[in-house]
């Protein structure tokens, strides 16, 4: 069957065909740009944070009218009370462990800094690559299996290794653990365990005693968020936090015990509503901006899918309508139904093409626009043929 | 004659009613995505204090030089240090200013069995309350005396006075913050701006809390009350504890200007150019100075305070619409082309140009009426619905008001007589005679 009569028949109503082509193009320009960043958005939900996270809970607190942990005795007494309120929590019955720490992988606050494999020079900024950004984590010896994090090489603490520090001293921890994708950064190829790594521009290292496989850092730390340092420190300062980890199945009773139970070593804290989080909140609440934006992406490209399809549906059916005498004609002349049938579906496909390859430029223009005003990425081809398909299948 | 084309219209609508049902959800549907994505848009990119933020000011600037900055960045340090505020608030230039940061100590309530509470708040200076607006129900700020001795005032909001003191007029009450005796002497009147702009730094703008507490600057750091913001640092400081903090060239104090017209604000470029270049001759800073005084507006700008995805969600939503529109105009054209026949005769009997074009907008301004109700019904669903997608602190901001919905039914009427107009022009241009003899 030869495409002249079909183009000659779509000559004809100029205006109606290119309506159509332009919806089309927009419609897959926007569709395209929608559903990468949907992509985008869930790849990032996705990520593993290195957590056995079912179970975990954070507990932060205050106590109220302590003293300061930046002198010495006052950072001892602090040091007794946060060993208080570990030894209250560990005693509770549905809680499986408990390690005192600065933050969690995804919570928005976080102490970070930088790490080099070399002798710094005092200061903590990155100049190459040599140096990484990084998160720190201040735990005790418990923390592995209250995190639940995978040791992939050499060993975690011991009891001895752990350290108390006034709540802002800046000395040397005993030892170190750090994530795969560091030790990938620092020493490429190589094992770090027993290597030494040099903190925040220090001239004295620390070694490194184990590797765990990965642990996020804040959710804010996207271009650094697998560089995490785990060193085996309990801060002595008026506010704390513990990670706890309930017995399976039992998150929600230990929960429930813990503000009486820490009320009761010592009523004079600070506990609210905020205070005890678990970690699919922590979850929850790292990822809103990105499970919103995929929802709102996502009811748009529905809604415009939509529309479209009813668009070419109704236009269609119009041009069939009116054309009944033509169509009249041709089967009067001798074509089948089938005929009939193909020359529309020809017709419909012809104009799809046109709408796709016009929607294709267009989805480029708008991702380059896109990535210079709100930094977004490249758009991979791959979402410009999943367009494309599904453009197609419409028609 | 605008009756009977109503009616013309009503009949044309109902003869293909699949057809008109689709129209007017294309035009509600773009509509409603592209106003509740506004009003989202329209409430993150809000002036907090028009009447003044031209004239409120956030002087930076450079204490860590060149070698520290990000890869292509000129820019200095966003907060300041303890040093340079310090140093800002004695040479006092603007006619107001205040260093600030951000606080979170306990607060105790009188009265046993009650348990502790944390209060988010500013150490602040005196000027503060004059430069940002602040409204007082009870009493007002303290005095600049208060300042400089130290004294253990605070400024409470009125949800803590609500609270702590069941909302009856708590000034020159005590209260306990981190175990020590401060005296109340204002409560605020309901005062949330949002996007924070007196702490964007530590705030990123918006925020689900309330700043329930103000107490002096000088008081607070006296009494070792830690920051609960950011602290920046290029180097760990030299000496351990909040000492050694307050000597270190980490930057964690906002700071705040009000300067009152534009010789003013050259005056304190002038002033801050000077500053930078005595530190520089004193050996602080090794390198050309390089301030920044950003007004409140570019400052927003500056810091990003409208989260990018709204834009990026708004831009989509405007393409919905410009879909839909092209869709009901294909329709339309579709439409008013069928009735060729009707045309011609109408010209044929003398109808002018202009009648056609009276009908067939008429029709045309149906659907957009029709369709900038259901618009409005769904622009509605559309802002309650936003909660439940967006994060609390902006999703809160998302309002509908009679602004919002006047606009929507300006938007989409245009957008329905915009998709007409094209179809109404061919169908005008339809030539009686060659109609007549085809049928």
């Amino acid at each position: 069957m030869s495409l002249h009569p079909i183009f000659a028949a779509l000559r004809k109503h100029k205006s109606g065909v290119i309506l159509i082509t332009l919806q089309i193009a927009f419609t897959l320009a926007i569709v395209c740009n929608a559903l990468f960043i949907i992509g985008k958005r869930i790849d990032n939900v996705g990520r593993p944070t290195g957590l056995e996270e079912s179970d975990l809970f954070l507990v932060s607190q205050q106590w109220v009218g302590a003293p300061s942990g930046d002198e010495p005795k006052g950072a001892k007494i602090l040091e007794n009370m946060q060993l208080e309120d570990l030894a209250t929590l560990r005693n509770l019955p549905d809680v499986a462990g408990v390690t005192p720490i600065n933050s969690l992988p995804l919570y928005p606050s976080a102490w970070s800094g930088s790490v080099g494999g070399r002798p710094g020079n005092g200061s903590i900024e990155v100049p190459d690559a040599s140096i990484a950004r990084v998160t720190y984590y201040f735990v005790d010896d418990k923390a592995l299996d209250v995190l639940g994090a995978k040791l992939v090489d050499g060993q975690f603490f011991h009891a001895q290794d752990v350290m108390s520090l006034q709540a802002r001293a800046q000395s040397r921890p005993s030892a170190a653990v750090i994530t795969r994708s560091l030790q990938e950064k620092l020493f490429p190829g190589q094992s770090a365990v027993g290597k030494p790594i040099y903190i925040d521009g220090a001239t004295l290292p620390v070694l490194v005693t184990g590797v765990v496989d990965r642990l996020q850092g804040p959710g804010w730390a996207t271009d650094f968020a697998w560089n995490s340092v785990i060193l085996p420190v309990r801060r002595a300062s008026s506010f704390t936090r513990y990670a706890v980890r309930a017995k399976p199945g039992r998150i929600e009773a230990a929960m429930k015990a813990v503000p009486s139970a820490l009320y009761a070593t010592n009523p004079m804290r600070v506990l609210t509503d905020e205070s005890i989080k678990s970690f699919a909140d922590i979850r929850a609440s790292a990822y809103e901006e990105d499970i919103g934006m995929a929802i709102v992406m996502s009811v748009v490209c529905v809604i415009m899918l939509a529309v479209t399809t009813a668009g070419i549906v109704g236009l269609t059916s119009f041009w069939v309508g009116q054309r009944y005498r033509q169509i009249g004609v041709r089967r009067a002349l001798g074509a089948r139904k089938i005929d009939i049938l193909r020359y529309f579906q020809v017709e419909n496909l012809a104009i799809s093409i046109g709408g796709a390859c016009l929607g294709i430029v267009l989805a480029f223009a708008l991702n380059i626009l896109l990535m210079h005003y709100f930094d977004l990425d490249r758009m991979p081809l791959s979402w410009v043929v999943v367009g494309v398909a599904i453009v197609l299948l419409l028609g | 004659m605008f009756g009977y084309y109503l009616q013309l219209a009503w009949r044309s609508l109902k003869r293909s009613p699949g057809l008109t049902v689709l129209m007017i959800v294309a035009i509600a549907f773009g509509v409603s995505a592209s106003m509740t994505t506004y009003s989202v848009f329209r409430a993150v990119s809000g002036d907090p204090i028009p009447w003044k933020s031209s004239r409120l000011f956030v002087p930076q600037i450079d204490v860590w030089g060149p070698r520290s900055r990000r890869k292509g960045s000129v820019e200095p340090t966003e907060a300041l240090t303890y040093t340079d505020a310090t140093a800002l608030m004695r040479e006092h230039r603007a006619k107001w200013q205040s260093a600030l940061y951000a606080i979170s100590p306990s607060v105790v309530p009188a009265g046993s069995g009650a348990h502790p509470l944390k209060s988010d708040g500013h150490a602040v200076y005196s000027e503060f309350f004059p430069m940002v607006d602040a409204p007082f129900l009870f009493g007002g700020g303290w005095s600049a005396d208060d300042d400089r001795q130290r004294a253990p005032v605070a400024v409470i909001s009125s949800k803590l006075n609500q609270k702590l003191f069941g909302g009856k007029n708590s000034v020159g009450f005590p209260l306990n913050i981190d175990g020590k005796e401060y005296r109340i002497v204002g409560v605020l009147d309901n005062w949330n701006p949002q996007p924070r702009f007196y702490d964007v730094v530590n705030t990123n703008g918006f925020t689900n809390g309330t700043d329930d507490l103000f107490i002096p600057f000088e008081r607070s750091i006296e009494a070792n009350i830690d920051n609960d913001g950011n602290t920046n640092c290029a180097e760990p400081a030299k000496e351990p504890g909040f000492a050694g903090l307050k000597r270190s060239s980490c930057v964690w104090i906002p700071f705040l200007v009000q300067l009152d017209d534009s010789a003013a604000v050259s005056a304190y470029r002038d002033y801050l150019q000077g500053y930078a270049n005595n530190q520089r001759k004193e050996g602080r800073f090794a390198w050309e100075p390089n301030n920044r005084l950003r007004d409140m507006p570019a400052w927003l700008e500056y810091q990003q305070v409208a989260p990018r995805d709204t834009k990026v969600s708004l831009m989509v939503a405007l393409g919905l619409l410009v879909v839909c529109l092209i869709n009901t105009v294909g329709l339309l054209l579709a439409k008013f082309l069928r009735r060729s026949g009707e045309i011609g005769v109408r010209r044929a009997l003398g109808a002018p140009r202009r009648a056609i074009y009276a009908q067939f907008l008429t029709e045309a301004g149906m659907i957009g009426i029709v369709g900038s109700v259901l618009g409005l019904v769904f622009t509605g669903v559309g802002v309650l619905g936003v909660g439940w997608v967006l994060p609390r602190n902006i999703a809160v901001l998302a309002k509908i008001d009679l602004s919002l919905l006047a606009m929507t039914l300006l938007v989409a009427l245009i957008s329905a007589v915009l998709a007409g107009a094209y179809p109404t022009f061919r169908a005008s241009m339809i030539q009686p005679a060659l109609q007549l003899k085809s049928n």
